[in-house]
């Protein structure tokens, strides 16, 4: 019944601090670059140097910012949809697979009208990949709702499904006749791509799309009731119940909201980056986006944030690679100290840690 | 153990204890006596302290400031242990057993290692039969009632030889019959030279069993008065200070029309080792506040989730509201047509904690009070209902936009029964509604669901606690095992009867041995 901790123990405080909830992803980003600047010291850099590569340098130029545009397009975009599915306690693992299935939908389209352009296609285009992660994120809801699976392993499952069918479509069928045997689709045609907002750069409509994301992601939080059912269920499920909002229709929208957002993305990034179907589409924007979600505390205007930085540490490796012959690795560094001081930072906030020794006892309790 | 011999020496003593929680002094200079063979009672509204101190002799916790003096002899407690080494012994009020095995195992998982060996069923077997409290070592706990689970408890405290026992609220979750065994059980151990340190707020047991009582309030200690020379209502006085309103009871009446009516109802429980509900029959009338007594576990919870809806019953036909056939239909549904439901568990079942309390007047709410547009939130009707709430209910809280959860209990209950009663339906089901709720805000509770009759509504109020059935109920009925009894006039029915009902006796043949 009774334990016996010494050293230090995690005392829990009455109430978290509002100010500090929201602090605490600058707080993380601090201790991210102070840690950064220690490591690279070690490594005989110049530590300024380093992080003014890192962080300034891609965003000093015009195209570095548009650049950042592109890169944090899917990021946002999908740690939106994740966020709202969070909220709800749904954890849609597998946003890489729809980004894929999405682009795959949309891909698909373009590539059957590769020699014929149309105004009509982008947004045919836009419409397929947002219904290609609809469904491929639909499958893991149906089994949910219908079989109690759970949607962690399911969704993270269908994502290795879905690097398969890519595989085998740019492997097979939907190889390029005249390419020479890569493991490409034909280029798409030129009204296929989606419209540059800026001229000698690739910030493209994309932008323009996760900005609404976030904008409707809000108002959908802050001021639709499924939305305020959302959170109940996640946070109170008997409360929910008692309410008559029914958790089954709540995990059916959030998946299907999270599943075409990022089929979307990967639709966007392949007609708006890429311009043709390639064996690696997304360097992990559905896995990044997971931390994009939980770095911006689920909120749609703090992922917008989060997701710009996120976006920033992609190009931050490549140009310390470049210019500082740092390795690639970096990035992936700097992403797991972010999280790491994310997680340690919200668990300061709820709990203080105490020097010595404490009887623990859970029966008694008023 | 003798009696005389040690007359002299408090068993326990303690003085001057102080504990602050940060924001809240929970013991403020407490001192108090517990002489060898004494029944004491410690007598306290909840919140007025008495848990905190009884941590704080238990081991489980560290006064700020304190002595604890045993026979005499000042003593530190680590921990639970420690106490128990002492010779304290203390039965909870909510039971640690695993319904998943059997009397003895369980005993044997709550005691030192030392005395689980050898033959524990034959001591069990001992203990039990020298203090009137019948318990076979081998039954499985999930087949007991609650009043036998208890006695694991005792008989566990008993095996470990104490000078000391302390009961809290013991007898919230007995019947009237099983009371008397426990206070039989108690007033031996006492003869025996055991002290008893006994925590209630239920008066009429206190003048009934203890010796001397000590009354907190607010954290401090009030008096200290022999509960047989007082009356009831003058230890209340001293409890609850300027608190204490009876509700006014305008008329009885219950001849009017039916609203609610209930009509073979069963249903099959959603829970683990739940209750199931056997074709229940009741007819809840305008104007009536009609009281469901009944022990925790009996049914109760079951009845709860299908008049809102979180279960469907077998027909709609079951459930009729005003004259609608519910049976089938979905909570929000429900409540359109106007049944409005308190829940037993305010925090993440009638409220979410976390969330600001427009919000929570937003949960149930909705759609009466008509807080949407087209799916999106009007921002300001809901701000508007919920200080309509705050406003009549007298909760107190510096505004709207705070979280639920830094309401006190009492005042959180009266804006959950306040959400439902300002929707104004026609009829409303509460269980438990003065569960845990300091006696200011019950009164005020109590009040409002009277009130809620006079206006004609149907008054469902299902509850544990018996004198506040008979202080509010025109009718009483008596749920048991998933089955309900006939409803009777409040006049026309005793502590007894309601007892016996309690246990099972007189349900259409469903008969049980009473112990």
């Amino acid at each position: 019944m009774g334990t016996r901790l010494t050293l230090f123990r995690l005392e829990s405080r009455p109430e978290a601090s509002k100010a500090m909830v929201y602090l605490s992803p600058l707080i993380a980003v601090g201790m991210t670059i102070i840690t950064a600047m220690v490591m690279f010291a070690l490594l005989g850099v110049d530590p300024v140097d380093a992080i003014a590569t890192f962080f300034i340098e891609p965003i000093s130029t015009l195209d570095g910012v548009t650049e950042l545009c592109v890169k944090a397009t899917p990021l946002i975009l999908i740690g939106v949809g994740l966020a709202i599915g969070f909220q709800a306690n749904v954890w849609n693992i597998g946003a890489e697979g729809q980004l894929i299935m999405g682009a795959l939908a949309g891909g698909g389209l373009a590539l059957a009208f590769y020699d014929q352009g149309s105004i009509l296609l982008v947004p045919a285009m836009l419409i397929c990949g947002t219904l290609g992660g609809l469904a491929w994120a639909a499958i893991p809801a149906w089994l949910k709702t219908r079989f109690n699976t759970n949607e962690i392993l399911t969704s993270l499952m269908l994502t290795y499904v879905g690097l398969l069918v890519l595989s085998y479509l740019v492997h097979g069928p939907w190889k390029d006749p005249e390419g020479m045997n890569f493991p490409e689709s034909r280029m798409f045609h030129d009204s296929a791509l989606l419209p540059v907002l800026i001229e000698e750069t690739r910030l493209n409509v994309g932008w323009l799309l996760a900005l609404l994301a976030v904008a409707a992601g809000w108002v959908l939080i802050s001021r639709h009731i499924i939305g305020f059912q959302i959170k109940v269920i996640g946070i109170a499920p008997l409360a929910g119940t008692f309410a008559g909002f029914k958790e089954k229709k709540l995990i059916w929208v959030t998946l299907l909201i999270s599943g075409g957002c990022a089929g979307l993305a990967g639709v966007i990034e392949l007609s708006g980056a890429i311009g043709q179907i390639v064996p690696a589409i997304s360097p992990g924007y559905g896995f990044t986006a997971i931390i994009v979600a939980f770095l911006g505390r689920l909120h749609p205007a703090g992922v917008f944030f989060a997701g710009l930085l996120m976006a920033l540490t992609y190009l931050g490796g490549d140009s310390a690679q470049i210019t500082m012959n740092l390795p690639n690795a970096v990035t992936g560094v700097f992403q797991g100290m972010l999280l790491f001081f994310l997680l340690a930072s919200d668990v300061l906030i709820r709990y203080r840690v105490r020097v010595g020794r404490r009887n623990i006892h859970t029966r008694l309790s008023e | 153990m003798t009696n005389a011999a040690s007359s002299e020496i408090p068993r326990l003593e303690l003085i001057g204890v102080n504990k602050t929680y940060p924001g809240v002094v929970a013991n403020k200079d407490v001192s108090l006596k517990v002489r060898p063979g004494e029944i004491h009672a410690l007598l306290g509204e909840n919140g007025a302290g008495k848990s905190t101190l009884v941590k704080f002799i238990y081991g489980v916790q560290k006064a700020d400031t304190g002595l604890m003096l045993w026979e005499g002899l000042e003593v530190q407690l680590a921990n639970p242990n420690a106490a128990r080494k002492l010779g304290i012994g203390m039965v909870f009020q909510h039971f640690s057993l695993f319904d998943a095995m059997t009397v003895e195992e369980n005993i044997a998982v709550g005691i030192s290692s030392e005395l689980a060996k050898g033959d524990l069923s034959g001591r069990i077997r001992k203990v039990s039969a020298q203090y009137g409290l019948p318990l076979d070592p081998g039954r499985y706990v999930h087949t007991l009632s609650v009043g036998e689970r208890q006695r694991i408890e005792v008989v566990r405290c008993l095996l470990q030889d104490p000078a000391l026992l302390i009961m809290d609220e013991p007898t919230s979750v007995l019947t009237p019959q099983e009371v008397e065994e426990l206070f039989k059980t108690l007033r031996r151990l006492s003869e025996e030279g055991v002290s008893i340190l006994y925590i209630s707020h239920k008066l009429e047991e206190i003048k009934k069993l203890c010796h001397t009582a000590t009354i907190m309030r607010m954290g401090e200690v009030v008096a200290e008065c022999t509960p047989n020379k007082e009356t009831a209502r003058s230890m209340a006085e001293i409890m609850m200070g300027d608190n204490l309103i009876s509700p006014r009871r305008a008329h009885h009446r219950t001849d009017g029309e039916v609203r609610l009516k209930l009509e073979d109802l069963s249903a099959v429980s959603n829970h683990q080792h739940g209750t199931n509900l056997t074709s229940v029959n009741l007819r809840v009338h305008a104007g009536e506040v009609l009281g469901i007594a009944g022990i925790a576990g009996n049914g109760q919870r079951e009845l709860m989730e299908v008049l809102t809806g979180e279960t469907l019953a077998d027909t709609a036909e079951a459930i009729m509201l005003d004259g609608t056939a519910i049976g089938r239909m979905d909570p929000i549904k429900r409540r359109q047509i106007g049944i409005g439901l308190v829940p037993e568990e305010r925090f993440g079942h009638g409220a979410v904690a976390g969330m600001s309390l427009w919000e929570n007047a937003l949960l149930s709410g909705a759609t009466r009070m008509k807080l949407l547009k087209k799916g999106f939130i009007k921002k300001e009707a809901s701000n508007d209902f919920a200080e309509d709430i705050v406003k009549q209910f007298r909760v107190k809280t510096p505004g709207v936009g705070h979280a639920a959860n830094s309401l006190s209990g009492g005042n959180l209950q009266k804006f959950i029964v306040g959400r439902e009663i300002v929707q104004a339906p026609g009829v409303i089901v509460v269980l438990q509604p003065t569960w845990g709720v300091d006696a200011g805000s019950a009164a005020s509770i109590r009040q409002s669901l009277i009130d809620m009759a006079t206006r004609g509504a149907a008054v469902l109020v299902v509850s544990q606690d018996l004198e506040e059935l008979f202080e509010i109920s025109d009718r009483i009925a008596v749920i048991s095992a998933g089955r309900m009894s006939d409803a009777r006039a409040t006049e026309s029915i005793t502590v007894e009867e309601i007892g016996l009902l309690m246990a099972g006796v007189g349900l259409d043949g469903n008969t049980v041995d009473v112990v």
